[in-house]
C-alpha cells in the first residue's frame, strides 16, 4: 500500500526542482532512507544537493531510519548558511 | 528572545532589551552583508527560512545558552528577506553578571546559529549573476572565520 508524502523544497533545491514542494507516491512504513532514493529516482537533478542536505520530520532533523507516515511535515535542509 | 523579521534590526534596542541591573556585562554581535567573499563582490543577499522550524531552532539556542552560562537576558534576531551591503543580517545580545560568561555565551549563540537553524543566504553577485549558498561541512576541528 502507498501513501502520498508532501516534501517541502527550499533555497536552491527549490530552484533546481522548480517548485517549493514535491509529491511522492511511497510504500507504507517508509523512512527517510526510502524518501531519498524516491526523490533521486523522481528528480535526479536534486541528488547532488540532496545528498549534502538533512532531512527534517515535523521541525526536527531525524536520521536515515527515522519511519515517515502522511500526516508528517517533512521538508529538506540543504547546507544552511544563516548568520553572515 | 527570539524572532525572525522582514525589518531592519534595531540593534542599540536590542541591547538595551537585555541589561538588568545585576548583569554588569552586555555583549551584542551584529552580522553584517560583507561586500567581498574571497575575489567575488557581494551587492546584496537574500536570506530565507522554514519559518517554523528556524524559530525552533532559535528557541532552542537560548535555551541551551540559559543552561550553560548565567544570563540576565539573551536575544537572538535573524532579518530575512533582501539586504544591500552593510545591512545588519542577524543580532545577538546576551547580559551576564560577568564579561567572560557574556562574551562565551554569545559566542556560542552565534556559532551555533549558524550551524543548526534552517535559513539560506542567496548571494547578488556584482556581475548579476545569483546564488543560494550551501556550504560543504567544515572537517571536524576547523573553525570558519566571519
Amino acid at each position: 500500500m502507498m501513501q502520498a508524502v508532501r516534501v517541502r523544497l527550499f533555497a536552491r533545491l527549490q530552484e533546481i526542482a522548480g517548485s517549493d514542494m514535491l509529491e511522492l507516491a511511497l510504500p507504507i512504513h517508509s523512512c527517510v532512507q526510502d524518501l531519498r532514493t524516491a526523490l533521486r529516482d523522481q528528480v535526479p537533478k536534486i541528488a547532488e544537493l540532496l545528498a549534502r542536505s538533512q532531512i527534517a520530520v515535523n521541525n526536527e532533523f531525524v536520521g536515515e531510519g527515522a519511519p515517515l507516515s502522511a500526516n508528517d511535515e517533512i521538508a529538506i535542509i540543504p547546507p544552511v548558511s544563516g548568520g553572515s | 528572545m527570539i524572532e525572525l523579521t522582514r525589518q531592519p534590526i534595531d540593534d542599540h534596542s536590542l541591547t538595551q532589551l537585555v541589561r538588568r541591573s545585576n548583569c554588569g556585562a552586555v555583549v551584542t554581535f551584529l552580522g553584517t552583508v560583507r561586500d567581498l567573499t574571497g575575489s567575488q563582490v557581494t551587492v546584496a543577499l537574500d536570506y530565507d527560512a522554514y519559518p517554523g522550524m528556524a524559530e525552533k531552532k532559535l528557541a532552542e539556542i537560548e535555551a541551551e545558552v540559559r543552561s550553560r552560562w548565567p544570563v540576565g537576558d539573551i536575544a537572538l534576531v535573524h532579518r530575512l528577506g533582501h539586504l544591500e551591503v552593510g545591512e545588519v543580517s542577524v543580532a545577538v545580545a546576551v547580559s551576564s553578571p560577568h564579561r567572560a560568561d557574556a562574551f562565551d555565551a554569545c559566542r556560542h549563540a552565534i556559532d551555533r546559529l549558524k550551524e543548526l537553524v534552517p535559513i539560506w543566504k542567496k548571494e547578488n553577485w556584482a556581475d548579476g549573476t545569483m546564488e543560494w549558498v550551501h556550504p560543504a561541512k567544515a572537517e571536524g576541528g576547523t573553525r570558519k572565520t566571519e
